[in-house]
């Protein structure tokens, strides 16, 4: 089960991820993702600190994303994982595609 | 054919008791009027009178009660046949006493007599006929009470018979009491008239006649006999006189008593008989709704018999029925109307701002008659709605109009919201049954994928003198993606790899048989693990949808150098035990999974790495299945523990340390069910030369 809670603040939206991510609560994910650039965010930060649990339906919602953020000019960086959570990034790959921050004020310094 | 041989041999048995009754009462008048002593006792004729109504009961016993084809108005042209026969043979008897005028045969007493009998006999097998007949009217429907009351009265009458039979005095001490008491009970009894209800129109009219002509030969019968009675003799020394008799009384007022009420009670029903078959219709059509999911193949059908059915059951001219369906929007279903007529009204009444037609919150059957006045050219006048629910969500409305102003009663409104509610239960219970079919349906095709994908892992593992291979690999109840294959390159070099495809289910199957073919094509001239994965990356972004993608290892194992090349994709990380410095290890190196980076660029998100081997070396190759599997306190497996089940066992060969690790897995998770693709594939190496 996943809670996704999404805030702004100042022109950045915060999509803050509670709980784990499977193939069935991906689903949410993608559609706070997706939400989140229809309201034309160009700024985007995740919060993971709350995140338990990513399965690779969850890593392959992020992993979508690149391509159109890319061509959008949207930048998104995630933070606060835990180490479990890095490990499943990094395992992948994903590490060298996303753009990963230790916390929030790191990431918010990236998306400058 | 045993009860047909015995009502022959009853009729048979009768017809001899009669003439047996016959033969002792006039020769026991003989005797009496020419003044001698009869030899035979004068209470014989009444015992044989009793014996000959006793096998008259059970013979109509047989043929009317017991013969379960009758139907009620089967019942009522028996006795009517009955009473016919009986009628005709006693005109003819009439015809015959003309004829012969003021003869002396006429008037003599013997002959009296003997007509007299005739008719009584004829008498007594009308009123039996009847009386089982009536039996069966009365006792339809029964309840305990009637079953009760009835056995009282047939039992009552019998043991009436035999009194008679006994003590002639007795009897006609208390002949006025025991003859009240039966009419009364027959009173009582005739106030059963059940099956009255059951007739139709048509069986109504028929059974009128019957009933009428049937009261017809019964007074006449009763007439007869009673003016037959020779007057000649004292009813004092009257042998056999069925005035006196309480049996034969009491049969005669029950069955014409129930005769009468039956006519009239069929007489006044008469006029609500259609009130009555139109609720008969009712309950078929309710059945007709809610059978037909189990006879119709699809929703359609449902819709056309609701609308058929509310129809028939309210004398509709037309209906409709709207259904709104998230994607194909407004439906609509007809029925003696155009649906361009049907869509035009449902404007008028949006334009009216009338709601409860569209609006599928309305949750009340509305009459919006009143609006449809305003309609120009519209020849219906009356108009009801009503909406259909499935599982408590509204999904259309059911719309029955009439050309007549008011023509909708409070009643039909009630009928047909009931109607509405089966017709929802009935398309609930369809899509129910839907549901059902499509899941066993993709639990079919899961077998079939789960078939392939078991039949794309490799049966035999590449053999060589330098290494020993194991392989393990077990799928959820879905179909898995773990994957792994060997194929030998050259003479010195095996390429291997283990792969984990994302996703589940068919897709998942399709995905790996796409990296089979990749692994199998670009494997066999290749040496160079990072290259493959640039070229397998190439291959798979135009199979991989977006957000799919796949993570592998590929290794190279070359026995004369005594190294492995290998790139990791985005795989777990590769574990190590080197012999020599009785260590294992996780490699750390990086690399991004096939199918995240959808261009050339990718070349620069993989490592070639390169490890050299000696004798009893061993390396570990695993899905994430091992690693993310969970015990009872929510804990993973984890890397850590594979390492130390690793080096438990170091000394083993591979087979052994397979078994060990999936024991230790099985015992860590508590059970040998887990939910999860899980693979292990174990490589010792044996470089002794």
């Amino acid at each position: 089960m996943i809670h996704i809670k999404r805030l702004q603040e100042d022109g950045t939206d915060v999509v803050a991820l509670v709980g784990e991510i499977d193939a069935s609560s991906s689903i949410d994910l993608d559609l706070a993702i997706a939400k989140s650039v229809g309201e034309n965010f160009t700024k985007i930060l995740i919060d993971c600190s709350a995140l338990e649990y990513i399965s690779s339906a969850g890593l392959g919602v992020f992993m979508s994303y690149i391509e159109e953020f890319k061509e959008k000019n949207i930048s998104m960086v995630l933070f606060g994982m835990n180490e479990k959570v890095s490990n499943t990034f990094e395992i992948l790959g994903l590490n060298e595609l996303l753009l990963i921050a230790s916390d929030k004020a790191e990431a918010k310094k990236m998306l400058a | 054919m045993r009860t047909k041989a015995l009502t022959r041999l009853l009729f048979s048995i009768a017809i001899i008791t009669w003439l047996a009754l016959v033969f002792t009462d006039l020769s026991i008048l003989f005797s009496v009027r020419n003044g001698l002593k009869p030899e035979i006792a004068s209470w014989l004729p009444r015992v044989i009178l009793n014996a000959y109504i006793i096998i008259l009961f059970y013979f109509y016993k047989f043929k009317i009660e017991r013969d379960e084809s009758l139907n009620f108005i089967d019942l009522l042209w028996r006795v009517f046949a009955t009473g016919l026969i009986s009628t005709v043979l006693s005109l003819i008897l009439r015809l015959i006493e003309t004829l012969l005028g003021g003869s002396k045969l006429a008037s003599n007493f013997l002959y009296l007599e003997f007509t007299y009998l005739i008719n009584l006999g004829l008498m007594v097998s009308v009123l039996l006929c009847a009386f089982m007949a009536w039996k069966r009217l009365i006792l339809y429907q029964k309840s305990k009470w009637l079953i009760r009351l009835w056995t009282f009265f047939e039992w009552g009458m019998a043991i009436s018979l035999l009194f008679n039979s006994l003590n002639h005095v007795f009897v006609q001490q208390y002949f006025q009491y025991v003859l009240g008491l039966f009419v009364l009970v027959g009173l009582v009894l005739s106030g059963n008239m059940k099956w009255v209800a059951y007739l139709n129109f048509r069986q109504k009219w028929t059974g009128l006649l019957l009933l009428l002509l049937t009261i017809f030969y019964l007074f006449y019968i009763f007439l007869t006999a009673g003016s037959l009675l020779p007057e000649t003799v004292n009813p004092e020394n009257q042998i056999i006189n069925h005035s006196v008799h309480v049996f034969i009384l009491s049969l005669m007022i029950f069955v014409s008593l129930y005769s009468i009420f039956s006519f009239l009670v069929v007489l006044f029903n008469l006029p609500t008989t259609s009130v009555f078959e139109q609720k008969l219709e009712e309950v078929v059509n309710f059945q007709r709704i809610s059978q037909s999911i189990q006879t119709e193949q699809n929703e359609e059908s449902v819709y056309n018999i609701l609308l058929e059915t509310s129809v028939s059951t309210v004398f509709a001219d037309a209906a409709w029925l709207e259904l709104t369906e998230r994607k194909e929007g407004h439906r609509i279903y007809t029925y003696a109307i155009k649906e361009k007529e049907a869509r035009d009204i449902i404007a008028h009444l949006e334009k009216q701002q009338v709601r409860g037609l569209l609006e599928q919150n309305q949750d009340k059957t509305r009459n919006l008659s009143k609006h449809l006045g305003a309609l120009k050219g519209a020849r219906f006048r009356s108009i009801l709605a009503y909406p259909i629910y499935v599982k408590g969500e509204n999904i259309g409305t059911l719309a029955l109009l009439k050309e007549l102003p008011e023509g909708f009663n409070k009643e039909m409104n009630k009928i047909v919201s009931t109607f509405a509610n089966q017709a929802g239960i009935s398309i609930e219970n369809f899509r129910l049954m839907e549901e059902a079919l499509q899941n066993e349906r993709y639990k079919e095709e899961l077998k079939i994928a789960k078939t392939v994908q078991k039949s794309l892992l490799p049966q035999v593992l590449e053999k060589d003198e330098h290494f020993e291979m194991v392989a393990f690999s077990e799928s959820a109840d879905e179909v898995g993606g773990d994957y792994y294959d060997t194929l030998r390159i050259n003479e010195h070099q095996t390429a291997l790899i283990i792969a984990d495809v994302s996703g589940k289910g068919t897709t998942a199957a399709f995905h790996m048989s796409q990296m089979k073919g990749i692994f199998h094509s670009l494997a066999q001239g290749c040496n160079d693990p990072q290259d493959f994965m640039f070229r397998a990356n190439q291959a798979l972004i135009h199979c991989l949808e977006r957000g799919s993608f796949i993570s592998a290892t590929f290794f190279v194992v070359d026995t004369r150098e005594k190294k492995v090349r290998y790139a990791r994709a985005g795989h777990c990380p590769v574990l190590f035990y080197t012999s020599s410095r009785d260590t294992a290890e996780y490699f750390k190196d990086k690399g991004v999974a096939l199918g995240m980076v959808r261009n050339k660029s990718y070349k620069e998100f993989i490592q070639q790495n390169e490890f050299s081997f000696a004798n009893n070396d061993i390396l570990v190759l695993y899905t994430d299945g091992i690693t993310e599997a969970k015990n009872s306190k929510n804990e993973q497996f984890g890397n850590e523990r594979l390492l130390d089940v690793l080096c438990e066992v170091k000394t083993l060969s591979p087979k052994q340390i397979q078994e060990h690790l999936i024991n230790r897995l099985y015992e860590f998770s508590g059970t040998s069910n887990i939910d999860d693709d899980y693979t292990t594939m174990i490589i010792k190496f044996n470089d002794r030369t």
